[in-house]
């Protein structure tokens, strides 16, 4: 292993990149890190692209209107009218911005000079899952009533009563500390698992080219091109995850209103 | 490690040996949600808008222990 990393410090390579590297230069210094700064624009892109395409609507939709409506008509009825029900429509425009901002954010793991998902970063997938987290919660008190909601969400009706003494932590473990920890963790962890991945073939490409054994020198070709390859299967997983975040949030909000669970 | 390191000459970290051996149990996971809904889809070609959903959710539920491995694997790396 350190003989790896010391055959990419001797080709140059800034090795092995530390926390420095997420720390824009100059002024900005401890308070603005290259994330927030994508961040900013993943809300921009999202923002500037559905104003522009709906800023004036046409009976028949110009492409990017149509593109606009394709997507909002997915997080409404797709996701939101699928899962939830008839009363999931109030809460399309949330899912749909997670779909779009999330996926956006996703995204940036495969675009030129981002090369990173903010996603990829713990801190921004806990705050999403901290917001659904809150608002599921909050959208079951105020349906059922404090008493009724976490009776609803910790005894399972049905269950004879004495398995309570079991069920109730285990229920209350599952739906109120497990969940916004794996929303959270599922999302950081796959965009990280991505960016890992290239990573590794991008620099196993570079150590096999650095060998000193000639033979050895053209696998580099191989690596690099598994490198394109996992590209595409990461455009995949980065869109994949954005709806699975969308989809969950739309199951938990759906659990916190349903009257038997 | 130190003594492992010492007697075999392998080195390296012992949560990339862990990580594998928490993805097994997800890996079976998946292949069951993905064999259920080939199924699904096959008896009843129809049906597969309407299983999709479940699909993605029961693979993304059974997925999570995987990334736990990932997550934690880094965590408890000392």
């Amino acid at each position: 292993m350190s003989g790896q990393s010391s055959v990419l410090a001797a080709g140059g390579l800034p090795w092995p990149p530390s926390v420095d590297d997420f720390f824009l230069p100059g002024y900005f210094y401890p308070w603005i890190t290259k994330f927030t700064v994508m961040v900013w624009i993943a809300a921009a892109v999202v923002m500037v692209f559905f104003l522009v395409s709906y800023r004036k609507p046409k009976l028949v939709p110009t492409k990017a209107q149509w593109i606009a409506e394709s997507i909002y008509s997915f997080g409404r009825n797709g996701i939101s009218g699928d899962v939830i029900g008839h009363e999931g429509i109030k809460f399309a425009p949330y899912i749909t911005t997670l779909l779009t901002f999330i996926g956006v954010m996703n995204v940036m793991a495969i675009v030129p000079f981002f090369q990173i998902a903010p996603t990829a970063h713990i801190g921004f997938p806990a705050a999403l899952a901290l917001i659904s987290w809150v608002l599921y919660i909050w959208v079951g008190i105020r349906k059922h009533g404090v008493r009724r909601y976490f009776k609803n969400m910790t005894m399972p009706s049905g269950a004879p009563m004495w398995l309570m003494p079991l069920l109730i932590p285990l229920e209350f473990l599952s739906n109120f500390i497990v969940r916004p920890f794996t929303l959270a963790i599922r999302l950081f962890a796959n965009m990280f698992a991505g960016h890992f991945i290239l990573l590794v073939f991008t620099l196993g490409g570079v150590v096999l080219l650095g060998s000193s054994t000639i033979a050895i020198k053209p696998i580099s070709v191989v690596s690099w091109a598994m490198d394109i390859v996992l590209t595409f299967l990461e455009l995949l997983v980065a869109l994949l995850q954005a709806y699975v975040f969308a989809i969950l949030n739309a199951v938990y909000l759906q659990t916190s209103l349903t009257e038997e669970h | 490690m130190d003594l492992a390191a010492a007697t075999t000459g392998v080195h390296g970290s012992v949560a990339a040996i862990g990580y594998g051996l928490a993805a097994i149990g997800p890996a079976i996971g998946i292949g069951l949600v993905f064999a259920a809904y080939i199924n699904s889809t096959a008896r009843q070609p129809e049906s597969a808008g309407l299983t999709r959903t479940y699909l993605f959710l029961g693979f993304v539920l059974v997925e999570a222990l995987a990334l736990f491995g990932i997550a934690f694997g880094f965590v408890w790396a000392k």
